[in-house]
């Protein structure tokens, strides 16, 4: 077969192969070639107000539907412009393919029109990046892309293409799987776990008195949800999930401690602090999970299950180290324990560990103040109404911040893949394009974007895109007039010495906003003006809406562990400080 | 000349990755920019294609003062293009390197630089009416030896390729490598 193609229609063919029906995308100079066979393909393609939200779309894409998100844009500054979704992508191990044109080869080097050296810029923001300089190489790359974006640790990968590469002429050959696999010497992810190792982490879950099992954002990406219950169950062991995590273990379960760490719940975080068993599944000691290394979980060993072989021993060494994927390797262990359990072995009694597990839960619920008649909304208060009258289903995005962190306290997320947030990168901005990509994956569920006034200003455009495309999503704005998080630090930290925090209480008009930009826009200054809000913001499914709640600009997420604080050392909030001793 | 590995209880501060890749534009690029981003200090770094034209040899003497050397190569195994790395011990391999310097010399004493190069069984490359450039090529330690030497005759340019390595045959040699399934 000698079929002639143009470089171009080789990657939207290659595109489609690969069943990809939605691209994020702007078009440019360099990347004009792509542009037209895709009028052509069946892709839909959603054109952004900027490239940074195409990035961040296809992000929530992938969160939602476990598949890639792809990207298409131009050479220069587009390029530059995918570097933050890029490196949120690879910081949350979030599957995605971005395409940029490139300056004809001829050009390389020479400092042409929009172009950057796109590959050196992305080296150490992607999974992988590859610069094509021949037509016939597309099929492969392409393959390959998507390969090492969705295998092992998954992860961004970036296909840099000249625009003389996309109007040349090459004979077209889709690869099969061999010579994929044959083209990648150095790429085998260990996806099945050691027998020994298993074997020795369920020893040691057997004779544990005070095991915790550590939920990651790995049980999502290896969609173990189910197979994690199955082990909690099977054990009868607390379970926490991590910010990345929500969700992969329901709220609603009663082994479910919710999430630890910076702004985790007292319960989650002492419960760590105390455990003698830390079963980490598919989680990376992140330091907003650790505080101060040296003063985490002092007395317990570890089971440390990840498919990336550099994250064992990385912050804190395993005593069983097992490198896989972390479906099967659960599986496994379900499957090893189950069969000491026959043959004779028993369980250590856990019953009191649990019960002060449950003490503890008692003692510190997650709090904060009522609403004070003529004073402002509580954001928590907000956020409670949100969940309560959120329909079936519904997907949580949100940006980076309070809100970020009242949403992941306050809600319940009792399905995986309804909470969608950037952990590792934190990156401002994230909630809005995130939740478009999301609804574009699932267009059936109702999308809430949570986001901050100050997030908010930073990618809002996009809902221009979401108007235009009709891809209906829901923005709650918490509109505290300040860089939220920032003024709590300043305020705790720095002396109420506020520097450069303070936004503006009456601009940007965000009804005003709203309503420019395509979607129905609400005011809400009173707890009674919550509900109804909400409810009418959840009855209208043809436009995007918007409610701006005018929130206290004092509330401080509690508890908390400042940074280069040990665990132990938790800021509860100041009503149950008193009860301090009951984490002991 | 001294050789390091003849002491047992010796604890080098250096070992020596041996990296297979994949010889393709900018894995070089690649590998260094992953020792500069997490921190990983390189002694030094040595790249030339093998026996497979498909294949590079990068030869990476790291500071393992500066992070865990487990860390470092699980690391460097998550670049796609790296296809194995095999761990030298100082104390079992062979190491060589290869140096060149001009030496500011006069016509009188040309005499004791040339007898020096003999002594290390070096080569004299060229002479000129006031240096003369010589090269050596040997064990790291024997190169640092003659280097010193050679600085109280006023180096004029020194230039030393890194050091190169293959385990040793004897019956310790014990390479530890790293193959397939590793990467993530």
């Amino acid at each position: 077969m000698t079929e002639q193609l143009t470089g171009a229609q080789a990657l939207i063919r290659a595109l489609e192969l690969e069943n990809v029906d939605t691209i994020f995308g702007l078009p440019g100079g360099c990347i004009l070639p792509a542009y037209d066979p895709l009028l052509d393909s069946s892709i839909r393609h959603i054109l952004v107000r900027h490239e940074q939200g195409a990035g961040h779309m296809a992000e929530g894409f992938a969160h939602v539907t476990g598949r890639p998100g792809v990207v298409l844009v131009t050479s220069g500054p587009a390029a530059t412009n995918m570097v933050t979704p890029l490196c949120d992508a690879f910081m949350d191990s979030i599957p995605m393919i971005c395409i940029t044109g490139q300056v004809p080869t001829s050009a390389i080097g020479t400092d042409a029109f929009q172009e950057c050296d796109t590959v050196g810029i992305t080296r150490s923001v992607t999974k992988h990046n590859e610069l094509i300089m021949s037509a016939d190489d597309i099929p492969l790359v392409v393959r390959q892309a998507f390969h090492i974006a969705t295998t092992g640790r998954p992860g961004p990968v970036l296909i840099d293409i000249p625009k003389d590469v996309l109007q040349n002429k090459m004979t077209w050959h889709w690869p099969t799987d061999e010579e994929v696999l044959a083209s990648l010497p150095g790429y085998k992810p260990t996806t099945k776990g050691h027998p020994r190792m298993i074997k020795e982490a369920a020893r040691l879950i057997l004779d544990a008195k005070q095991p915790v099992l550590y939920v990651g954002g790995g049980i999502l990406k290896a969609r173990a949800a189910e197979v994690l219950m199955e082990l909690a169950e099977l054990i009868g062991t607390p379970v926490v999930t991590t910010l990345m995590a929500r969700g992969a273990f329901p709220d609603n379960h009663p082994l479910c401690l919710g999430m630890p760490g910076m702004h985790g719940n007292a319960t989650a975080i002492t419960a760590m602090q105390k455990s003698d068993l830390l079963i980490n599944l598919g989680a990376r000691f992140d330091d907003r999970i650790t505080g101060k290394v040296s003063t985490f979980a002092p007395d317990a060993k570890i089971i440390h299950v990840d498919i990336d072989p550099a994250e064992q021993g990385k912050v804190r060494r395993p005593d069983v180290p097992i490198v896989g994927d972390c479906r099967l390797v659960i599986e496994e262990l379900v499957k090893t324990i189950r069969e000491m359990l026959a043959s004779g072995d028993t369980q250590a009694d856990i019953s009191d560990w649990k019960s002060r597990v449950s003490g503890w839960q008692e003692q510190f619920p997650l709090y904060y103040p009522p609403n004070e008649p003529g004073e402002a909304l509580k954001p928590q208060f907000c956020l409670e109404k949100l969940r309560d009258l959120a329909p079936a289903g519904t997907i949580l995005c949100s940006g980076v911040g309070q809100h970020q962190m009242w949403s992941s306290q306050y809600w319940h997320f009792n399905e995986p893949y309804t909470w969608v947030n950037s952990g590792g990168l934190g990156t401002m901005g994230f909630s809005i394009p995130a939740a478009i990509g999301a609804k574009v994956g699932c267009p059936d569920r109702t999308v809430w974007a949570v986001d901050g006034d100050g997030c908010f200003q930073m990618t809002a455009q996009e809902l221009v895109t979401a108007s235009v495309e009709r891809i209906p999503i829901k923005v709650a704005v918490l509109n505290n007039s300040y860089l939220g998080m920032v003024r709590q630090w300043q305020e705790m930290f720095y002396e109420e010495r506020y520097s450069e925090v303070y936004l503006s209480p009456e601009l940007p008009d965000f009804v005003k906003w709203a309503e420019a930009m395509g979607c129905v826009g609400i005011r809400v200054e009173s707890p009674e003006e919550v509900e109804p809000a909400i409810a009418l913001a959840n009855s209208i499914n043809d436009r995007s809406v918007v409610i701006e709640f005018r929130v206290d600009a004092g509330e401080k997420v509690f508890p908390m562990v400042p940074a280069g604080y040990g665990n132990d050392d938790v800021l509860l909030h100041p009503n149950q400080n008193e009860r301090r001793e009951f984490l002991r | 000349m001294s050789n390091t590995s003849t002491h047992s209880n010796y604890q080098p501060s250096h070992h020596i990755l041996s990296v297979l890749v994949q010889n393709r534009a900018g894995v070089l690029a690649r590998v260094s920019g992953l020792f500069a981003r997490r921190g990983y200090n390189i002694f030094s770094l040595a790249v030339a294609p093998t026996e497979d034209p498909a294949l590079s040899r990068i030869t990476i003497v790291v500071d393992v003062d500066s992070a865990p050397l487990e860390q470092i190569v699980k690391q460097l195994f998550k670049l796609i293009d790296v296809v194995k790395i095999s761990e030298l011990d100082p104390r079992r391999a062979v190491e060589r390197e290869l140096m060149m310097a001009t030496i500011r010399v006069a016509a009188d004493d040309r005499g004791q630089v040339v007898e020096l190069t003999n002594i290390f069984e070096g080569k004299i490359l060229a002479v000129g009416v006031e240096a003369i450039t010589v090269s050596l090529e040997g064990s790291p330690d024997k190169l640092d030896d003659f280097e010193e030497l050679l600085r109280g005759y006023g180096i004029v340019e020194l230039q030393r390729t890194g050091r190169v390595a293959l385990p040793k045959l004897d019956k310790e040699a014990r390479v530890r490598t790293h193959k397939n399934g590793k990467a993530s």
